[in-house]
């Protein structure tokens, strides 16, 4: 058990940083005041992408590039339509994860099944030596260590930079930020931008680094448990790194289970950490009544007089 | 600079503002001198709101020009009013409940973040105008007053060379009325130009230099508040006298329609009221209101009655001697009451739907209207009923709800209410956003209705209507009742310290 535990925990680190990704990108998106829906859509853009690029161009730095902008491209389309012609949010995010699912068929059709040598990782000497955590947390994949300073960059950036006062601001309640003079529609959009980026770099990481190979609807969800995590954080990066680990956690339970032959079907095991979602939203909305941290006019389409 | 005037800081020149075919503002003129506080008086839809949005960026005039000391400028965004030195104060507060204090105050401010240095400088503005306030706080934990003094602090945090304030009092208690009134004379002292814009002529009266009076867009009037009375000022906004109120036959009051005994309701909502031991009787023929600030659980108490919302946690409702707790607004009605709720285009009526259909509405219990198909030939004839008695001005034959004037829209929703007869009726805020004509005759409506024996009870933050309307007075507060007092000889005075709880209400009158 002793030599197992640090595999353990690289895999739970390794199985969390999509989820993390996402759900880091969709929290900026919520703080600006949309509901992105279309993150598992962005996502298995992202994956599709970020393969067939890796593969064509033989780099999986491009192969990584390429699937953050896909996602990009598609939040893009999803900003216009929802922050600029006022579209119904839940209606259009909708639309993008099943266009998404659709589209990243057409992109990876000629990728299915090829095998992607891994990404060589970071090791940092000396502090990889650390017993247990050590293995885990020093020699992991460069994206897990960019993951990282995403959780500092969007825990200041929201809440020590102008540019986070004004995009909460705007999230909280659009019909005063707009009266004060703000731009509230090119905010929402950057921060829409900056959700695709960050589904689609956790594609990117899904097909390039978690499991290196294409198939269709690979993201199975996690587009969905990145959604559940923003909630379960209620407006608290820390809460979201917890969650986002907290399922990694489950995710690799499960397959130890599994293999592990308890007993259960595997499929059953394979639905918990949706199971877990479904637990951790019904737990939220009991326990609620103390406002759910969500940004004031979350999921309301603004559009301003003049 | 031209020989226009000492002082002047800013000149609007001819503005003209049109929403599609709806003219806002015709020509308008106005002259802002320093150490002047100018009111801009005006009924509701008169222009004024749209006048000071476009002087505040917020609004392009289609026509017209704005001079700045002496240069005409374009103000395309309230970032460039500011950069001007134009600050504002709204009615309905631009504030981020979830936020703190000081981040409201960064929010509009170019470059600043809710750092040290911010701090220092809202601290000695603050002790400067005596408008202390706990920075840290987040803003829905703090009263309609303390949230004034955020939005005055944000605008004087630029040091503006004109303040603009919309109804500031419309939302304050009277004490907390009287303290803005020693910051605005303070900020006039120090030069400042102040647009003050209110349809309270006592007060324009008491504080104001000059008043610039709109009707219908245009300006009718310019004249000095204080040597003008209150019923000159009142007949130039309005254009010609408005009748007194026919009080009716003034029988004693009969049975006890409404019993409201110990009620208390949970909140709704995270922010909202808690109702605690609520004790309220509304007889027939009599009119009771309730006066209180906004927010302090009027809208729970209506929601309440009419059987909305809300978890009953303790006490009764009972209307026409029947038990009510848990019955629905259907059961309600077939009890004989009726309800005029706040929001006249969502709740009242559809505002997508003529006005026939929405006879539909709160007929459906109570009337035939048709079954099991609708009888259309029945509802317009009602509802040419209600327009031709009610003196609704309609744009064409059956029109869509949201198509009416918010006053024209109230006479019809009232006089849909009142056609059913009820025994009694539940109105909340009945002239808010009314032009003066339209409320006349709505609360005349009322008073026809209790004259023939039906139990009124009117919810209001107006305490004028307060006190012309009805019978006896009780007071909101905190979600709190206070026990009812005659309106004969109660004193205004007596209701505002009620309000800010100065004094507790005398006990056991009920």
């Amino acid at each position: 058990m002793i030599d197992t535990l640090p595999l353990i925990l690289g895999t739970i680190l390794t199985a969390a940083t999509p989820l993390l990704i996402a759900a880091l990108g969709e929290h900026v998106t919520e703080r600006a005041g949309v509901l992105n829906l279309g993150v598992e859509g962005m996502m298995i853009v992202g994956a599709a992408s970020a393969f067939a690029v890796a593969v064509l161009t033989d780099s999986s730095v491009l192969g990584i590039a390429a699937g953050a902008l896909a996602g990009l491209a598609v939040s893009a389309v999803f900003g216009v339509l929802v922050v600029y012609l006022a579209a119904n949010q839940v209606a259009t995010g909708l639309a993008m994860t099943i266009l998404g699912l659709g589209l990243s068929g057409l992109i990876g059709q000629n990728f299915v099944g090829q095998p992607r040598a891994p990404i060589p990782p970071i090791e940092f000497p000396l502090l990889k030596e650390i017993p247990v955590l050590g293995k885990a947390l020093f020699t992991g994949d460069p994206v897990f260590y960019l993951s990282l300073i995403l959780i500092g960059l969007v825990g200041y950036g929201l809440n020590s930079t102008r540019f986070g006062l004004l995009l909460r601001a705007v999230g909280e309640n659009h019909t005063s930020a707009h009266a004060l003079g703000l731009p509230v529609r090119r905010i929402r959009f950057i921060a829409v931008l900056f959700g695709g980026l960050l589904a689609g770099l956790a594609g990117a990481y899904l097909s390039l680094i978690y499991t290196r190979f294409w198939s269709p609807g690979m993201s199975a969800g996690r587009g969905w448990i990145a959604l559940a995590l923003v909630v379960f954080a209620a407006g608290h990066v820390w809460r979201l790194v917890l969650g986002a680990y907290l399922f990694g956690g489950i995710t690799v339970a499960q397959l130890h289970a599994q293999a592990g032959a308890i007993g259960l079907p595997s499929q059953l095991l394979s639905a918990l950490p949706y199971l877990m979602t479904i637990a951790v939203l019904l737990l939220l909305s009991i326990s609620g009544r103390r406002g759910s941290g969500a940004a004031g006019s979350l999921g309301q389409p603004f559009v301003p007089e003049r | 600079m031209n020989g226009a005037g000492v002082g002047v800081v800013v000149e609007l020149k001819g503005i003209t503002k049109y929403f599609g075919a709806l003219l806002a503002n015709a020509a308008v003129d106005l002259t802002l001198r320093s150490g002047e506080i100018h009111a801009l008086l005006g009924e509701n839809g008169a222009g004024k709101s749209t006048l000071v949005k476009i002087l505040y960026g917020l609004l392009a005039p289609d026509s017209g020009e704005i001079v700045i000391g002496g240069v005409p400028v374009t103000l395309e965004s309230p970032r460039a009013a500011r950069a001007h030195g134009i600050g504002m104060v709204f009615q309905h507060f631009s504030l981020f409940d979830e936020m703190s204090v000081i981040e409201n105050i960064a929010i509009p401010l170019d470059g600043a973040i809710a750092n040290n240095a911010l701090r220092r400088k809202v601290s000695e503005k603050a002790a400067q105008f005596g408008l202390e306030i706990e920075l840290d706080r987040p803003v829905h934990t703090l009263s309609a007053g303390e949230r004034q003094r955020i939005e005055i602090l944000r605008a004087l945090i630029q040091e503006p060379k004109v303040i603009i304030l919309d109804e500031p009092t419309s939302v304050l208690t009277p004490s907390e009325s009287e303290s803005l009134f020693v910051t605005l004379d303070k900020l006039k002292a120090e030069g400042a130009s102040i647009l003050f814009i209110s349809h309270k002529l006592e007060e324009v009266r008491r504080l104001c230099d000059r008043a610039t009076v709109l009707r219908g867009g245009r300006v009718v009037g310019a004249t000095d508040p204080r040597r003008a009375t209150a019923k000159e000022l009142a007949t130039l906004m309005v254009g010609e006298g408005i009748a007194d109120l026919n009080p009716g036959a003034g029988g004693e009051p009969g049975a006890p329609m409404l019993v409201l005994d110990g009620l208390s309701v949970a909140p709704e909502t995270v922010h909202g009221i808690t109702l605690d031991g609520i004790d309220l009787v509304v007889r027939s023929g009599e009119i009771v209101a309730v006066a209180g600030v906004a927010g302090n659980g009027q809208s729970e108490l209506y929601n309440a009655i009419s059987g909305e919302g809300g978890r009953i946690t303790g006490g009764t409702i009972s209307i026409a001697d029947r038990a009510m707790n848990r019955a629905s607004i259907n059961d309600r009605r077939k009890a004989g009451a009726a309800f005029v709720p706040e929001a006249r285009l969502g709740q009242a009526t559809l505002p997508q739907s003529p006005l026939s259909d929405n006879i539909v509405l709160s007929w459906h219990a109570t009337e035939t209207i048709g079954s099991p198909f609708i009888n259309r030939e029945r509802l317009e004839t009602v509802a040419q009923g209600i327009v031709r008695d009610f003196d609704v001005r309609i744009p064409r034959s059956d029109p869509v709800a949201a198509h009416l004037s918010g006053g024209n829209l109230q006479k019809y929703i009232v006089g849909r209410e009142v056609k059913r007869m009820p025994g009694l009726i539940v109105i909340d805020q009945p002239s808010w956003g009314v032009d003066a004509r339209a409320a006349r005759h709505i609360r005349q409506t009322l008073m026809d209705l209790a004259a023939q024996g039906t139990a009124v009870l009117v919810i209001t933050q107006d305490l004028d209507e307060a006190l012309s309307l009805a019978d006896s007075i009780v007071v909101m507060r905190k979600g709190r009742l206070s026990a009812a007092r005659p309106t004969r000889t109660v004193t205004r005075g007596e209701i505002g310290l009620m309000m800010t709880g100065g004094a507790r209400a005398t006990e056991g009158a009920s």
